[in-house]
């Protein structure tokens, strides 16, 4: 698109960006996921794009964002070798590979049954199966209030389709890697994710999130997540973008009676992030897990907003995040747990904990539990300081320099979380990741 | 090998350490006793180096060189060690997973290659040995859970690894039953030298019956008040320090 007229911010630019988009649908335009599309874009131009008066967008401010320009859906040519250097080693999976947003079967490559595991582009599971995915899509994540998942729902098209078919237990885990490309210039990119895990099914998948090159990139990540009864999903997140990146996440996962989760968000390093994490239990006897681990330091800045919806009585959730910040780093969390009437003998446990490095970083963090059933056992505690003077002088005492001795007991604070990770190989690799960040405390 | 000459430290406002005198020569075990807050663990903290107190007067001669200027790392480097009275928990981090760094740290200091795995696990289990320590305690992470014992045991298996020139063992002994105070003893004793030196801190005398000092003191409100040889802490036993403490009243009045 030629930008002939003075640019007047992001959100501007969406909105032509749509209806240039719209008029080449070539009769997409009549489908029923297009009529959501509309729905959503409309809802995008009431909403505009959230303040820090928002709030849910108190501690994050998406100003300067929203006045940059972005190239969407621009084409490079990744090789099979520029891809490979950001795999995951030694780790055996179903390997899906996005560029800029766009789909790349050439760098992909899938080794579960299909039968079992179907894993494609979401505008092709669209075009395979419409009343398939017009079930699942959009119902969890609302775009009522949420400025980015109205643009996320508006722009749907592209993303990874996972289906795991009931009475499958898939082996080889499914790794999303979401490449954006900035090399030759500002690129933004909306995966949008859908996966649905059938009954007593247990799969595992991972999203990595990656930058090339040194402009400015945004993405805009809405991934929806239904885990039937009895199923299982273990769902990672890992965050290894550059300095100039800015990333909204938003993941919803939606659980059934007797299913359960376990995520982990990893944000290793990006400029400036936002993550949302929702679970909503909604069946009884459901089980969750949800950690995270954040590290940023220069001024890197990131943001957790999880929610925990208990809707049903008997299930348990459990919530373990943990950051360690440095430089002029900042950093949120905000942890609400809803335990709705219906919910009596819920267990919900939930703690954030901060080790802040530097005197210029800063961490704000609430945790916000609501409460409407009686019979339930809740605890939430925070806390946030320095390190362990004692343990810092332990540990030199014994001829460690000072800053070989921060970085072995930062590294040992994130390894609460870090020893969660099921897969050996991935727990190895972000081991090695966060080592290598924390090496430089 | 080691002479401290008035050392005075404090902490905040509180004047902690008063003039201290010692002079400690290779070869030698000099015992550190006295009554409860009178100084003994500061004194130590600050030979190691602890940056929490601050020397307001006085110097530390310990090889030729200017101890109070080198930083903790530093001191351990050139074979200080201590003994913590209260050895710290540190989660996520295992005795084997710091040691081997601190050894290494340590051999190139001294201009020697660094051990690897094997090495370094062989040189472990001669150690462990020597204290009687288990293999499990050292891969969980450091003194969590420890009971008291295994933390001081823990305490004398490091310095065993890092084999300092001067050891500070402070209340190593408090905690220890007697097989494991037996233990720990031999353990000290095996490691003497005589180009090495110990301090030890106690508060019992049958320690003493293990590890014979060559000199015992007593320090009481921030000074050496009195110094002997063994006969002092048998008599200290039998009387405890109350008649000390008169003494420095007298000396003081008079
Ligand atoms: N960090 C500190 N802050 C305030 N006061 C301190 C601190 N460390 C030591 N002190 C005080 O200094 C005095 C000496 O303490 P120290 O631990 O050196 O005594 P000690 O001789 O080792 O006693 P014990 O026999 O009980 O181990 C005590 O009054 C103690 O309360
Ligand atoms: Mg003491």
């Amino acid at each position: 698109m030629n930008l002939t007229t003075e640019y007047t911010g992001l959100k501007d630019s969406l909105l032509t960006d749509f209806q240039v988009w719209e008029s080449q649908l070539a009769g997409g335009e009549k489908s029923t996921l297009h009529r959501v599309r509309r729905e959503a874009i409309r809802q995008f131009d009431r909403l505009g794009f959230p303040t820090t008066k928002h709030e849910e967008w108190k501690y994050t401010n998406v100003g300067a964002l929203t006045k940059q320009a972005f190239g969407f859906r621009s084409s490079t040519n990744l090789t099979v070798a520029d891809v490979g250097a950001l795999l995951v080693p030694h780790l055996e999976a179903n390997v899906v590979v996005f560029v800029n947003g766009i789909y790349q079967p050439q760098l992909s490559r899938l080794v579960s049954p299909k039968a079992d595991l179907r894993v494609e582009d979401f505008a092709d599971a669209y075009q395979r199966d419409p009343a398939f995915v017009e079930q699942h899509f959009a119902q969890s994540a609302g775009y009522e209030h949420d400025a980015f998942t109205a643009l996320s729902t508006a722009f749907a098209q592209h993303g990874a389709f996972i289906h795991v078919t009931d009475q499958k237990i898939i082996e080889h885990p499914v790794l999303l890697y979401f490449i954006s490309d900035a090399r030759s210039g500002n690129v933004a990119s909306q995966p949008r994710n859908l996966f649905v895990v059938g009954r007593n099914s247990q799969v595992k998948i991972a999203e990595f999130f990656h930058t090339l090159g040194n402009n400015t990139s945004f993405t805009n990540a809405v991934t929806e997540i239904t885990v039937e009864p009895n199923a299982y999903v273990e769902y990672y997140k890992v965050q290894e973008e550059s300095e100039g990146a800015h990333h909204i996440g938003t993941t919803h996962i939606t659980q059934l009676e007797r299913s359960r989760s376990f995520s982990a968000t990893i944000t290793v390093q990006g400029g400036f992030v936002r993550n949302n994490l929702r679970v909503g239990l909604e069946g009884e006897h459901c089980e969750a897990h949800l950690f995270g681990l954040y590290l940023p330091d220069g001024k890197e800045h990131v943001d957790n907003h999880t929610v925990v919806d208990h809707a049903k009585p008997r299930s348990y959730s459990n919530e373990l995040y943990k950051g360690i910040l440095n430089g002029r780093a900042t950093g949120v969390f905000n942890g609400k747990i809803f335990v709705r009437p219906d919910a009596q003998k819920t267990n919900a446990f939930q703690s954030n904990r901060n080790i802040i490095l530097s005197d210029e970083a800063s961490m704000n963090t609430k945790p916000q539990l609501e409460i409407f059933a009686d019979d339930v056992k809740c605890s939430h505690g925070t806390t946030t300081g320095q390190l362990d003077e004692d343990a810092l002088f332990y540990l030199r005492s014994r001829g460690i320099d000072a800053d070989a001795a921060k970085s072995l007991l930062t590294v040992a604070f994130a390894g609460d979380v870090i020893s969660q990770i099921h897969l050996p190989a991935l727990r190895e690799y972000i081991e090695q990741r966060v080592t290598r960040k924390l090496g430089q405390v | 090998m080691l002479k401290i000459s008035n050392l005075q430290a404090s902490i905040g406002e509180k004047q902690i350490l008063r003039g201290i005198n010692l002079e400690v020569r290779a070869g030698e075990v000099h015992a550190i006793m006295g009554p409860n807050g009178s100084g003994k663990s500061t004194l130590a903290s600050v030979l190691a180096g602890r940056q929490e107190y601050e020397v307001t007067d006085g110097t530390v001669e310990y090889n030729g060189i200017d101890l109070l200027e080198l930083s903790p790392e530093a001191r351990a480097r050139e074979g200080v060690f201590l003994a913590f009275q209260y050895p710290i928990e540190i989660p996520g981090v295992s005795t084997t997973n710091f040691l081997k760094t601190a050894v290494n740290e340590i051999r190139k200091h001294k201009g020697l290659e660094p051990l690897d795995a094997v090495q370094f696990l062989t040189l472990m289990k001669e150690k462990m040995k020597l204290v009687n320590i288990d293999q499990a305690l050292l891969s969980r992470s450091l003194n969590e859970g420890f009971s008291g014992g295994e933390k001081k045991r823990n305490e004398v298996f490091q310095m065993a690894m890092l084999s300092p020139k001067l050891a500070i063992l402070d209340e190593t002994d408090s905690g220890l039953d007697i097989d494991a105070l037996r233990i720990v003893a031999e353990g000290v004793n095996q490691l003497k030298r005589p180009d090495n030196a110990t301090i030890v801190v106690t508060h019992y005398q049958r320690l003493l019956d293990y590890i014979i000092p060559d000199y015992v003191h007593v320090l009481y409100n921030g000074r050496i008040v009195k110094s002997g040889t063994k006969a002092l802490a048998m008599e200290l036993e039998e009387k405890g320090y109350d008649w000390i403490k008169n003494e420095v009243a007298d000396a003081q009045a008079g």
